[in-house]
């Protein structure tokens, strides 16, 4: 399905994540909540298209405030942010994870439906109001309730280790771990060149040796360490999105601007276990139909954003994009091809594991990092985006593969 | 009767104490985490938790409380496991609850001495007076059919002393927790020479659940860890009683005090330390031991006249410093004590002196905080003490002459045979005192 209408990104922002690992971070200290994130995200992007006036419409994606926070309702604090966004609509939106691309896709069907030229999509999530422990209550609302009680204390952790269990078996276990290990050193890397990244302040001498940590049931999962795991984040990120007469209502250049040329969304049954732990079915699913829209293949992508909330999630999503053959991601990753100066650098600010993970922002922090990559605003973190390969591509995933965005990003020439 | 069904009923004495509280939240967790086993499910426990009075009986069970949700929070994967069949029990939130609930409904706060007669285990956290350690042991044998174990928490009375007064034949054990017990890891086992096997394995095996750094030490007045602190505190006043000849007495005591921190690298100054454990306890503990060393005189005249200044040191219930050699403002020295006019002196008004008669300040200083997690800790302690030797200055000195003392302490407890091996010793203070490296070592040698 080849999109209508011509669709744009701009003037993406992303607040720090926050949490263990930022030099700013406090447990015992009071931190700044929703409101404080939602203003400087929405701000951020809002300086960059000439106000509030601008915008037609808003979307803030979020997953649980409701809980974190004991707050619902997060469409109305969009004329908190700035008062020119009063009387407009704006809706939040919600899919786990995944409720950042479900941010931006709203906004891209709302454009595409001409009901808008310029759509302010947020995503925020401030989940450090709680210790971990009582986090993974929270966060297990991305799986079927039902479940919760024969599941893990650490609910997601565990069900990816199953997967990383099953996974080990499939191509042994050393290699699997040398892949995970691997993948952890390069999100590190990457979030040392990007200020905004929770892991930016990281000095560990030794990333391999930490990522090969033998994993511990007894204290947490069975197949996967904590090294393999995204943090507790807090953090919103916000860009807008926009048509041609958006831009040029905006005053903004094409050039700073990335073209959205397809998308892929789709779900799985939240009641159903994974048909094979081996593989993200609903990933592969929603890849295709990213790339049937787009026309474009996997070998066209410069660079992808993808959703590594554990390390082996990364690892599988290699297979699920294509570029390795089932049971091969491992020895893709490990052989460094997902490093920033590989065949296709991966998470090039860290991604979840590295830059943080504020569940209900991820979608959107995703899109903001193409669209610096592909626009050359990634500053210390800019990889070269080769003249043949213009495009990028963003996948988001909510739950254990059951809401999932993948969203394809061009840049224009 | 196994390991289980010895701890199906306790009674723990003092606890509401300093040592005590931490003791029976220990006890309380690990009879708890006992009785969630499926197959201890339905069986009963109690612990009593004796002592003087209610209202700080109340104050225990809030401590406990609070301890029990943090142990909780730390092992909630295993928690899950053993409330499996709590179909009610659905969140981590819930069960964290449901635990802490279970610890606290395990508790008998009492004030009745009674309530241990039905005990099978008695352990003991009263004050360190071996005359009222032993009466209480001797009416609770007397009245109690299940011949009792007696584990004591003493940190320097002879174990068999205790046995013999008390008639206990054998069914007695010192288990020394350390301050805090529910955090500090150490723990010494003392058995008299008569001690049960049995006990002796019990007392293991307890500490072993509880996760604790075991060391055995040898039943002589005060153990490993008051054997070395004893004698390191007269040390350090013996030092400042020195300096007293040329300085004042509030600059001798902040001069050793700042030596035995900054310079030996730990974690504090001996007269901090003093304060931490209280003044009074110090006393109490040396003129326990004192009998007992025939060839030394452990007593100081000077701890003394503190005390009858009514200086005392010690911890508020709270946990907050006391008063002693020093008063403290959020964790630091903010005064010092003057014996000789009985009043505070801002420490401000003392340090440019006494530090200028220390001399300079050895380079490239080694922090306490951050050697412990060096990887060439060695390394670097034994190029910072040697630095020392090259430097004619007083602090210098006074701390190798400091180092070197602690050296032969450490190495008479195992001369004569308290502590069974070096290790044991070393492990002791870093373990219990939390110092950087253990006591026994090459880095004072001249």
């Amino acid at each position: 399905m080849k999109l209508r209408r011509k669709i744009y990104m701009a003037a993406g922002y992303n607040t720090i994540s926050l949490g263990t690992g930022r030099k700013e971070f406090n447990p015992r200290k009071e931190r700044p909540g929703l409101e404080y994130y939602m203003s400087e995200a929405g701000k951020g992007t809002l300086a960059q298209i000439g106000g509030a006036e601008n915008v037609d419409e808003s979307v803030v994606g979020n997953f649980m405030a409701a809980r974190f926070n004991k707050q619902g309702h997060l469409g109305s604090f969009m004329p908190m942010v700035d008062e020119g966004l009063k009387y407009k609509p704006s809706s939040r939106v919600e899919g786990a994870c995944a409720s950042g691309g479900l941010s931006l896709l709203s906004g891209i069907r709302s454009v595409l439906s001409e009901t808008a030229e310029v759509v302010l999509s947020m995503g925020v999530e401030v989940q450090n109001t709680q210790k971990a422990i009582y986090g993974a209550d929270v966060l297990a609302g991305a799986g079927w309730f039902q479940k919760r009680k024969a599941g893990q204390a650490y609910f997601f952790p565990g069900q990816f280790s199953d997967r990383a269990g099953a996974y080990g078996k499939k191509v042994g276990e050393d290699k699997a771990r040398l892949a995970f290990a691997t993948w952890f050193k390069n999100a590190i890397e990457n979030a040392r060149l990007c200020e905004t990244a929770q892991e930016f302040h990281n000095t560990a001498p030794d990333l391999m040796a930490l990522g090969m940590t033998k994993p511990n049931g007894k204290v947490f999962t069975d197949h996967l360490n904590v090294f393999d795991c995204s943090k507790v984040s807090d953090g919103a990120s916000a860009i807008a999105i926009l048509s041609e007469e958006g831009l040029s209502r905006c005053g903004i250049d094409k050039k700073d601007a990335v073209e959205v040329v397809g998308f892929g969304h789709a779900v799985a049954d939240i009641t159903q276990d994974p048909e094979d732990l081996t593989r993200l079915t609903t990933i592969e699913q929603a890849v295709k139909m990213a790339f049937d829209s787009a026309g474009i293949t996997k070998d066209d992508l410069a660079t992808a954003e993808v959703h590594d909330c554990f390390s082996v999630a990364g690892v599988l999503i290699t297979e699920a994009l294509g570029f390795a053959k089932e049971g091969e991601g491992a020895d893709f990753v490990a052989a460094g091809n997902t490093a920033r100066n590989g065949i296709i650098p991966l998470n090039t600010t860290g991604g979840l594991i590295g830059w943080g993970h504020p569940t209900g922002a991820t979608g959107v922090h995703q899109a903001v990092t193409i669209w610096e990559q592909l626009t050359g605003k990634a500053g210390d973190a800019q990889i070269s985006i080769p003249a043949n390969k213009p495009y990028g591509m963003t996948i988001n995933m909510g739950g254990d593969d059951k809401t999932v965005v993948a969203i394809v990003y061009k840049k224009v020439e | 009767m196994n390991y289980t069904e010895k701890l199906q009923h306790v009674s723990v004495l003092g606890a509401a104490g300093k040592m005590g509280s931490g003791i029976l939240l220990l006890t309380a967790i690990e009879m708890t985490d006992l009785s969630l086993q499926p197959e201890n499910k339905g069986k009963k426990f109690v612990l009593n938790a004796i002592d003087l009075s209610f209202e700080a009986l109340q104050g225990l069970i809030e401590y406990v409380k609070v301890q029990a949700l943090k142990a909780a929070e730390k092992k909630t994967v295993q928690l899950r496991k053993w409330y499996a069949d709590r179909s009610d029990l659905i969140e981590n939130g819930d069960i964290i609850q449901a635990y802490v609930e279970d610890v606290i409904r395990m508790i008998r706060p009492v004030t009745d001495m009674k309530a241990a007669y039905d005990s099978y285990l008695v352990f003991e956290a009263v004050n360190e007076n071996k005359a009222l350690k032993v009466k209480l042991f001797t009416d609770i044998d007397a009245h109690n059919p299940h011949q009792p174990w007696f584990l004591t928490n003493t940190s320097s009375v002879p174990i068999h002393e205790i046995d013999d007064e008390a008639k206990l034949n054998g069914r007695i054990m010192g288990v020394h927790f350390y301050n805090p017990p529910a955090i500090q890891r150490l723990v010494e086992l003392i058995a008299a020479n008569n001690t049960l096997t049995e006990v002796k394995e019990f007392a293991t095996q307890f500490a072993k659940n509880l996760r604790k750094v075991i060391v055995h030490s040898n039943d002589y007045a005060g153990f490993i860890g008051n054997g070395h602190f004893m004698r390191d505190a007269l040390h350090g006043i013996q030092q400042a009683e020195e300096l007293m000849k040329n300085h004042s007495f509030t600059q001798a005591i902040y001069m050793v005090n700042k030596v035995s921190q900054d310079y030996l690298v730990r974690p504090m100054g001996i007269f901090q330390l003093i304060d931490y454990v209280g003044i009074d306890v110090v006393q109490f503990i040396m003129q326990v031991m004192n009998p007992h060393l025939p060839d030394e005189n452990l007593h100081s005249e000077l701890l003394d006249k503190l005390m009858a200044s009514g200086v005392k040191g010690g911890q508020h219930a709270d946990g907050s410093q006391k008063d002693g050699f020093f008063v403290y403002e959020r964790g630091r020295i903010a005064k010092v004590y003057d014996l000789d006019s009985a009043s505070y002196q801002p420490v401000d008004a003392i340090a440019s002196a006494a530090d200028a008669a220390l001399g300079q300040f050895p380079q490239g200083g080694v922090a306490w905080k951050t050697i412990l997690r060096n990887a060439n800790k060695d390394q670097k302690l034994q190029d910072w003490f040697h630095s020392f030797k090259q430097m004619n200055d007083l602090g210098a000195k006074l701390a190798l002459e400091y180092g070197k003392r602690s050296c032969e302490i450490g190495q008479k407890l195992v001369d004569d045979n308290v502590a069974l091996a070096v290790e044991d010793v070393n492990t002791v203070m870093m373990t219990g005192f939390f110092h950087a490296y253990g006591p026994i070592n090459d880095f004072f040698a001249s």
